[in-house]
């Protein structure tokens, strides 16, 4: 399979099914979702071939394309996966056909909404893959663009507003990034992110400060930290850490379920995957050197977005919460593991388990958070509602319907056996040893979230059934067709993990031997 | 061969004038026709140009002897790139004003005029000649705006004017005392420019002629032209006055003041890049509070444009090669924009007014229009994939090297420049509110063929470039290795 273009069709397969759905007659709606689920299936099935193809004992970048591209300002068509990017296309291609088909009846200008979410993924893709900044930031501005519209054009009552809060913030996080690589670009002379995270192990970007004379009215440790709060900042936002994340309830609650689905379930991915991919390797100083107020950040999103969840009364907004409580966990997992100094050398065990968590957690959240979503998609569709407080007793007339959704909650919440569990046990078990403040802090957050998550099922599914409710429906067989292979990955990765740790373990261990040197 | 470009506009000049008054298809058929093959010129000349040849002499034969002055024409690679742009714009501008219908004869007259002026100033090598060609390209844009303008097209029509000559004059000076400086016997660029000016002299005459042709460029304050200018004309003179006639400033200010006056301009860049930052972030700040949709536009010129004017000041190969390539980009992409305010929506709805704009669903109405307007606003907020981005990317990379202060001040530009055209995409198409009273009763007439290949043609190209910037950057970066700019360059190295 060498030198087969392989990451290249698997970008465009979306970009050309969206063209071709956007094409058609306004009129044909079905032949619109059937196409654009056909080619979501399509780049699933060509992520499972990789998948086939992928050596998984193996740390190395594969797959790898590269052609010149723009020579003058060193930018190259470089692309390639390891273990870490190939878990997040895989995430991708299962997400998005999920959420297609999830979205099955939107009926205004489904041809459009399918389009969009092509492109989306095309996005994705591309973002996950691309190893090169300018190639990378095409696509991580191009995920942008169809969500703004997803959301603007087919969002609930206040998703103008959402649209562009959202637009806004990701985008000042975007251009402080691309400012910041300018001036890395200016003194390292590559976009290339292999070769930046070598310039990060040598010495750092703050020795290559020190080489330009005419930037002396700044020091080089001064202006090492402009730049990394630069590049921080658009990561930060797109995770997103607190205080970064006021867009992020508004924009996941007004969002079409669909939509709320792919961006929680993926693209809340591409901020943490710019933490590892990006962040740690440049900026090993740093990070470093403020790991105290990281930490400190890490447990503030962890243990605020838990309490804050918890006083919700939209189940959407308490889903939208505890995202970026459960993408809080990975952050602490990724700022442990990055701890050089202390008793017992270099700590690779803990490091190694650390960052295998923050990537199961990765991938695990992406499915049970994009299942969940789902199932309040379908309780709004069946009640038109979605309150904490508007139902109760559902558990009689759709058992279910409440089964379903309760394995997607425990899942969540983290009960072993389920998939949740062996990511966030992992976090917990490497980062405690390396900083042990801070994640016994962060077990309040776990606590809390068992609570809101309990209080779900039991206000939704419990106590007495409403006169009102009597009628609703439990899942049909489309829908539970639907929501069953994700259920069923739930379970398996609880109980299989090494499912996918065989082929993120040896990419994690290579991180941890480069960052201890 | 690319004297043709010139020759061939002043041509259909001359047969539009022949032609009868009332044929009114022919008109617009003998103007496409010029404008295309004066792109078809255009792009012969790009593939016939050898890269790395420097400056390709076309003609120089003596033409007032007495004066020693020649008529030079010659192409390198930065005249290469913007008589292309002009190519592109001629041809799509026409297309757009497929539907003027009042005296349409004098209108594509006037409007082949100003191409072939501006064909001529990027083609000039003679400075004489170059400021004939400039001061030719002045009068159609007063007669287009003045005649088939709308709102305030008088004061839009005699500010624009104004300012012009005001700008020329202060080039004439500075071009006549250069003359006479280097011995009175050339007024030839490339001769003119082996010549070492007294120090003492290039500080002054530098900002004279420097800011005389930036006038036209947007250079702020002196910017107030542009956004009344833009306004104010029809929906082809206003692609052209962004898409074009900026581009004659930026580049004269190159081509004469920074040839000219490397010592000059190594005393005065500091002020000038301030100023081109303060135009960036000025000029988007006024674009995100405008309740015209054609002002917002305008102004979002004064901020692009700011782009270029820094890149330049930057002096670093990579800063000057962003900024003509901003120079094409933002030519490419305002006349995108125009294209949909003035003809895609003013023409329909007959009202500007972004308040008005927000009742009338236009993104239901005309999604064409919708569409083109997103993608080129996408591609003026600099998205990544469109050629903005690349232009803009180099001009904060060589800013970084020079001024890493105003790079970072470049960057609230840019944010802003996202918040309005958000703002302003929201509010012209897709605000979803309902007005009570219809304002129109009848249903928008739908795009017409014309509309939607000018709109295709501009989209195809900003991506093009967007995603293959080396077609053009090997062009420019050929113009920049000739010896007549190894001064400028080397003048800059602090």
């Amino acid at each position: 399979m060498n030198g087969f273009p392989f990451i290249t069709i698997l970008t465009l397969v979306p970009i050309f099914g969206a063209i071709v759905v956007a094409g058609l007659d306004s009129q044909k709606k079905s032949l619109a979702r059937l196409l654009a689920l056909g080619f979501s299936f399509v780049s699933l099935l060509l992520a499972i071939v990789l998948w086939r193809n992928f050596d998984a004992g193996s740390s190395a970048l594969q797959f790898v394309e590269r052609h010149e591209w723009i020579p003058s300002i060193g930018v190259q068509y470089f692309v390639g996966v390891d273990g870490l990017g190939f878990l997040m296309v895989l995430l991708s291609a299962i997400i998005v056909p999920f959420a297609l088909l999830v979205s099955w009846k939107i009926d205004d200008k489904p041809h459009i909404y399918f389009a969009l979410m092509l492109f989306l993924q095309a996005g994705l893709f591309g973002a996950f893959t691309a190893l090169n900044f300018f190639h990378w930031f095409i696509f991580w501005e191009m995920g942008l663009v169809p969500a703004y519209f997803l959301i603007k054009l087919w969002g609930g009552p206040e998703r103008v507003r959402a649209a562009t809060q959202f637009f806004i913030y990701t985008l000042l996080g975007s251009v402080t990034m691309l400012i910041a690589f300018v001036a890395i670009f200016l003194v390292a002379d590559t976009f290339d992110f292999i070769k930046l995270g070598e310039v990060g192990r040598n010495g750092g970007i703050t020795a290559l400060f020190a080489t330009k004379p005419h930037w002396q009215a700044v020091s080089a440790s001064t202006l090492g930290l402009i730049i990394f709060f630069g590049v921080f900042l658009g990561f930060a936002v797109k995770v997103p850490l607190i205080p970064f994340h006021t867009w992020l309830p508004n924009a996941y609650t007004e969002a079409p379920t669909g939509v709320s689905m792919v961006l929680t379930g993926v693209m809340s991915k591409m901020g943490v995957y710019g933490f590892i991919r990006i962040l740690m390797p440049l900026f090993p100083d740093q990070m470093r050197s403020l790991l105290t107020p990281l930490l400190w950040l890490a447990v503030a999103t962890i243990v605020f977005s838990a309490f804050a969840a918890f006083a919700q009364r939209d189940l959407k907004r308490m889903i939208a919460y505890s995202s970026i409580n459960h993408l809080g966990y990975c952050l602490l997992g990724i700022f442990a593991a990055l701890k050089l100094t202390g008793p017992g050398a270099q700590w690779p065990i803990e490091k190694a388990a650390a960052l295998n968590g923050v990537l199961l957690q990765m991938f695990n959240h992406g499915l049970s958070a994009s299942a969940l979503f789902c199932f309040i998609g379908f309780i709004e569709q069946r009640g038109g509602v979605r309150g904490l407080n508007d139902f109760g007793g559902l558990r009689k007339v759709a058992p279910v319907f409440c089964g379903l959704m309760g394995i997607s909650l425990f899942a969540s919440l983290g009960l072993p056996g389920l998939n949740g569990f062996i990511g966030e046990f992992l976090i917990f078990k490497g980062a405690f040893p390396l900083a042990s403040w801070a994640t016994s802090l962060s077990v309040i957050g776990l606590l809390v979230t068992a609570v809101f998550l309990l209080t779900i099922l039991q206000r939704v599914f419990s106590g007495p059934l409403e006169a009102k409710w009597a009628g609703f429906s439990d899942l049909n067989l489309t829908e539970r067709l639907i929501v069953l292979p994700v259920v069923a990955l739930i379970f398996v990765l609880g109980v299989y993990p090494q499912f996918i740790l065989q082929f993120i373990n040896p990419t994690v261990v290579k991180m941890v031997t480069q960052f201890a040197s | 061969m690319l004297a043709w470009t010139i020759y061939i506009s002043f041509i259909g000049v001359a047969v539009l004038i022949l032609l009868p008054a009332e044929n009114k298809k022919a008109a617009r058929a003998v103007a496409l026709f010029s404008a295309l093959a004066g792109l078809a010129v255009a792009f012969a000349g790009v593939f016939q140009y050898k890269l790395g040849s420097g400056i390709a002499d076309i003609t120089n034969t003596p033409w007032i002897p007495s004066l020693s002055i020649h008529y030079h024409l010659a192409a390198d690679g930065i005249s290469l790139t913007l008589v292309l742009l002009t190519g592109i714009a001629a041809v799509v501008g026409i297309l757009f004003s497929w539907n003027i219908e009042t005296r349409v004869k004098e209108f594509f007259a006037f409007y082949l005029a100003l191409i072939g002026g501006v064909y001529g100033v990027f083609l000039s090598f003679d400075l004489f000649l170059l400021f004939v060609f400039y001061e030719l390209a002045i009068i159609p844009k007063y007669f287009l705006i003045a005649i088939w303008g709308s709102t305030n097209r008088e004061y839009g029509a005699m500010k624009l004017a104004l300012y012009s000559f005001v700008g020329s004059a202060m080039v004439l000076v500075g071009l006549i005392a250069a003359y006479v400086l280097a011995g009175a016997h050339t007024f030839d660029l490339v001769e003119l420019a082996k010549f070492s000016f007294p120090k003492a002299m290039q500080f002054w005459m530098f900002p004279f002629v420097f800011v005389g042709f930036a006038i036209l460029a947007g250079l702020w304050p002196f910017h107030t032209w542009a956004p009344t200018g833009h306004v104010a004309a029809p929906t082809a003179a206003s692609m052209l006055l962004a898409g074009v006639v900026m581009k004659l400033g930026a580049y004269g200010s190159l081509r004469v003041a920074m040839t000219l006056f490397p010592d000059g301009l190594a005393a005065w860049r500091g002020v000038i890049a301030a100023l081109a930052v303060v135009g960036i972030v000025y000029g988007a700040m006024v674009a995100l509070v405008q309740k015209d949709f054609k002002f917002v536009i305008g102004y979002s010129s004064v901020s692009h444009m700011g782009f270029v004017l820094l890149g330049l000041m930057t002096l670093t190969s990579i800063g000057l090669n962003g900024a003509v390539l901003q120079m094409f980009s933002h030519g490419i992409i305002a006349g995108l924009l125009f294209a949909v305010v003035g003809r895609m929506v003013y023409d329909r709805t007959h009202t500007r007014e972004l308040s008005e704009l927000q009742g009338m669903n236009l993104s239901k109405a005309i999604p064409f229009a919708a569409f083109t307007f997103v993608i080129g606003g996408l591609a003026s907020m600099g998205l990544p994939g469109f050629s903005g981005f690349v232009a803009e990317l180099q001009v904060l990379i060589g800013a970084w090297r020079a001024f890493p202060a105003l790079a970072i001040l470049a960057g609230i530009g840019i944010v802003v420049g996202v918040a309005y055209i958000i703002r302003t995409i929201q509010k012209s198409f897709f605000s979803g509110m309902q007005l009570s009273v219809a304002p129109t009763s009848h249903p928008l007439e739908t795009i017409s063929v014309p509309e939607r290949i000018g709109a295709a043609i501009l989209m195809a190209t900003t991506l093009l470039i967007g995603l293959y910037p080396t077609l053009l950057m090997k062009l420019i970066q050929s113009g920049f290795d000739s010896p007549l700019m190894a001064r400028l360059l080397k003048g800059g190295t602090p």
